[in-house]
């Protein structure tokens, strides 16, 4: 079975590296960045099945900017938002504009982990789902 | 309980905050000012036609009744004077009928001369004797009531006169007989000699005749001489052959009238007319003011009238101006409260904004420790630490770690759930975790009070869609009135339930309870038991709008004495989303 693709986008370099390795730990490969436009020129040049994404991060691209240039190149990628409470009526704008749901940090490993499955198991192939099925029995084991 | 301002709470700096919501002693001044000024203003505007008018009104009534009175004496005056005349002429015609007609001779026959007297006094009357009088001056024979048989005349002043013009009416005079009278003489030439036909007239008869000359209760009507000498009697304060007060120079050839004082200040309305036919003047008079007493009463009915309106004008308009002033004043009482609670209301958006920005700086470090403690947690986890002899320790660490991030994650989140926006949303309710929520900011505040808030959840509440930022106000509100309503030492319960199709929330208090006579009012907008600049009155009229714009009810149940519990009744919405 193919582990699935997933790339998370997140200014804060510490919180990028420690997620990272983290999810490394348990087996799921993910490529990280740091800005929108890193991020979309990941997306064009690969094909992931999950991009988690920050909405606040200042200097480039927004989180709802880089959300609408992906679903333009990868209508098809699911997109899990990151947020401050703050930003709450920001992360109700990119549900709409196709973000898959959102998670307010500070994050626990075991809401992004069910998040991240249930959006493999929405994408609804046999692959998506056996990769959801794995990610639970992890959740399980946690 | 009482109702109080929206997003007023511990903690947020609004509950210090006091308006100066009561009216400056500046503005005291100027709406004292303002009063006084308009209270003038109506009074001058109403008082001076009104004055005018009434003064206006009488002077052209009494203008127009003492010309009305002038009209009718001066009427009555030449009318009558003519009527004398007439007598006179009359009766002087019938002498000088009876002189021409008869020879001397003739007439000296007294029993002749007396039927002459009877058959003149049956066709014209008022002849009180007749008289023959030869050149001399002697009376050869005379019938009447007096023995004035042999007088001789010669001297008498009249005497000359007939002789000379051959007509003569005297004045009044008191003559041989002693007695007030005028006679009327013709003379008649006979052969060589004059002789003179003499008659008195009737006083009584005259004066009657010139007494029907006056009007009215205070009328007179009276004849005066060229000497201003009354030749009859006057029916008030003189008598024939007393000097009248008069000045007879003031009338002229034709009927005039005059004022005139009289005695006892009295005001006089005099008519006088020249007969023709004797220098004599016909006065005709009224007592002005006892003629125009009608118009006095008139007037002073007037007057009252005027008074007693001028007094309700006065009452009205300080009455309307007060009322007016306390409304103005009242008016802008509401609008200063109004303005403080715009100003309280920016705060609060000036307070949510930076409590947002705050919030997101706290949750990004708070989400790298959270993700560095998940990294301990997973190391410890490897093998080579199961071994370790502090292992234990380390990983109770980290959960302590994790705890104080949930907390401090827990405090961001309320903050920002009560700093939240205004405008209402459709979004996905969890009334519990609002309840929750809303208790954990009033917490504190209530336990400096000695209070216990106690929450009794129903465990199967749907979510329900709605504004939580909204419905987290009403209860934060409801929950702090209660708090404010005990005071110190009591409890104040949360208890939410759930039938058929409602969310229900019951926010019961120990507190003195609301009197009947403020609950029907509890809701109404500016209603407020507090004191000024505590309480707007805005809270619970504000809170009631939310929970009916969310399609419930909020309702009150109170009994003096026995605390007070307000029911928030919710609809279940489907909710929007997930």
């Amino acid at each position: 079975m193919q582990q699935p693709t997933i790339l998370v986008v997140d200014d804060e370099g510490d919180f990028l590296e420690t997620l990272m390795n983290r999810l490394k730990k348990r087996k799921i490969e993910a490529l990280g960045c740091a800005s929108g436009e890193e991020a979309l020129r990941l997306v064009k040049e690969n094909l992931f099945d999950v991009v988690v994404l920050d909405i606040k991060m200042p200097g480039g691209m927004d989180g709802i900017q880089t959300l609408r240039e992906i679903k333009k190149v990868r209508p098809e990628t699911e997109v899990i938002l990151l947020t401050g409470h703050a930003s709450l009526e920001t992360s109700m704008e990119g549900m709409q504009a196709g973000a898959y749901d959102y998670l307010l940090k500070p994050i626990r490993l075991e809401d992004l982990l069910e998040k991240l499955a249930q959006a493999l198991e929405r994408k609804g192939s046999p692959e998506h789902r056996a990769q959801s099925q794995e990610i639970r029995k992890l959740l399980k084991k946690t | 309980m009482e109702p109080g301002p929206i997003g007023k709470g511990p903690g947020t700096g609004a509950r210090s905050v006091r308006f100066g919501l009561r009216i400056s002693l500046m503005e005291i001044n100027l709406y004292t000012r303002l009063q006084t000024k308009i209270i003038l203003l109506t009074l001058l505007v109403t008082f001076t036609p009104l004055l005018l008018l009434g003064v206006i009104i009488y002077r052209q009534f009494a203008n127009m009744y003492t010309e009305k009175i002038r009209e009718q004496i001066s009427y009555r005056a030449e009318f009558q004077a003519e009527a004398l005349d007439l007598f006179l002429k009359e009766r002087t015609a019938i002498l000088g009928t009876i002189a021409d007609t008869h020879g001397f001779q003739t007439m000296l026959g007294e029993e002749n001369l007396a039927r002459k007297l009877a058959v003149i006094n049956l066709r014209a009357g008022a002849f009180v004797d007749l008289g023959v009088i030869d050149h001399t001056g002697e009376q050869l024979a005379y019938v009447g009531p007096y023995e004035l048989k042999g007088r001789n005349y010669y001297d008498q002043a009249w005497f000359g006169e007939v002789m000379s013009k051959g007509v003569y009416i005297s004045d009044v005079y008191l003559g041989f007989r002693k007695v007030p009278h005028f006679i009327i003489a013709v003379r008649r030439h006979e052969g060589q000699r004059s002789w003179i036909l003499r008659a008195t007239i009737d006083p009584d008869i005259f004066s009657r005749i010139v007494q029907a000359a006056h009007t009215g209760r205070t009328g007179d009507a009276y004849l005066v001489n060229e000497q201003g000498v009354w030749q009859t009697k006057p029916r008030f304060g003189g008598n024939t052959l007393e000097n009248a007060p008069l000045d007879i120079s003031l009338f002229g050839k034709h009927t005039m009238t005059f004022e005139q004082e009289a005695a006892g200040g009295r005001k006089l309305l005099l008519a006088g007319a020249w007969l023709k036919s004797k220098n004599w003047l016909l006065v005709v008079s009224r007592d002005v003011e006892n003629e125009m007493a009608e118009l006095f009463a008139t007037r002073n009915m007037q007057i009252a009238i005027i008074a007693a309106g001028v007094i309700a004008i006065i009452l009205t308009t300080v009455f309307t101006t007060r009322l007016m002033i306390r409304q103005l004043v009242q008016s802008e009482t509401r609008m200063k409260e109004m303005d403080a609670q715009l100003i309280q209301s920016d705060k609060l958006a000036s307070l949510g904004k930076m409590a947002a920005g705050v919030a997101h700086e706290i949750n990004n470090p708070l989400a790298v420790i959270l993700q560095k403690t998940g990294w301990l947690q997973d190391l410890l986890d490897e093998e080579e630490f199961q071994k370790s002899a502090n292992g234990e320790e380390f990983r109770a660490s980290v959960k302590k770690i994790e705890e104080h991030v949930e907390r401090a994650r827990k405090v961001v989140h309320n903050m920002l759930g009560y700093a939240r926006r205004m405008e209402p949303r459709l979004e996905d309710i969890d009334v519990n975790q609002t309840i929750n929520q809303t208790v954990d900011i009033l917490e504190n505040y209530a336990r400096s009070n000695n209070i216990d808030i106690q929450t009794d959840l129903a465990g199967n509440l749907p979510i329900t869609a709605g504004d939580q930022a909204q419905l987290q106000q009403v209860i934060l509100n409801l929950v702090n009135n209660a708090i404010d309503a005990i005071g110190k030492d009591g409890t104040v319960s949360v208890k939410s339930s759930r039938d058929s199709s409602q969310i229900k929330v019951v926010i019961a208090d120990t507190g003195p309870g609301i009197p009947d006579s403020m609950q029907k009012k509890i809701f109404d907008p500016f209603f407020t038991t507090k004191s000024t600049g505590k309480g707007t009155g805005l809270g619970l009229w504000i809170s009631y709008n939310i929970i009916e714009k969310m399609g419930g009810k909020l309702s009150l149940q109170s009994k003096e004495g026995q605390g007070a519990a307000f029911t928030i009744t919710l609809p279940i919405v489907p909710p929007m989303q997930k």
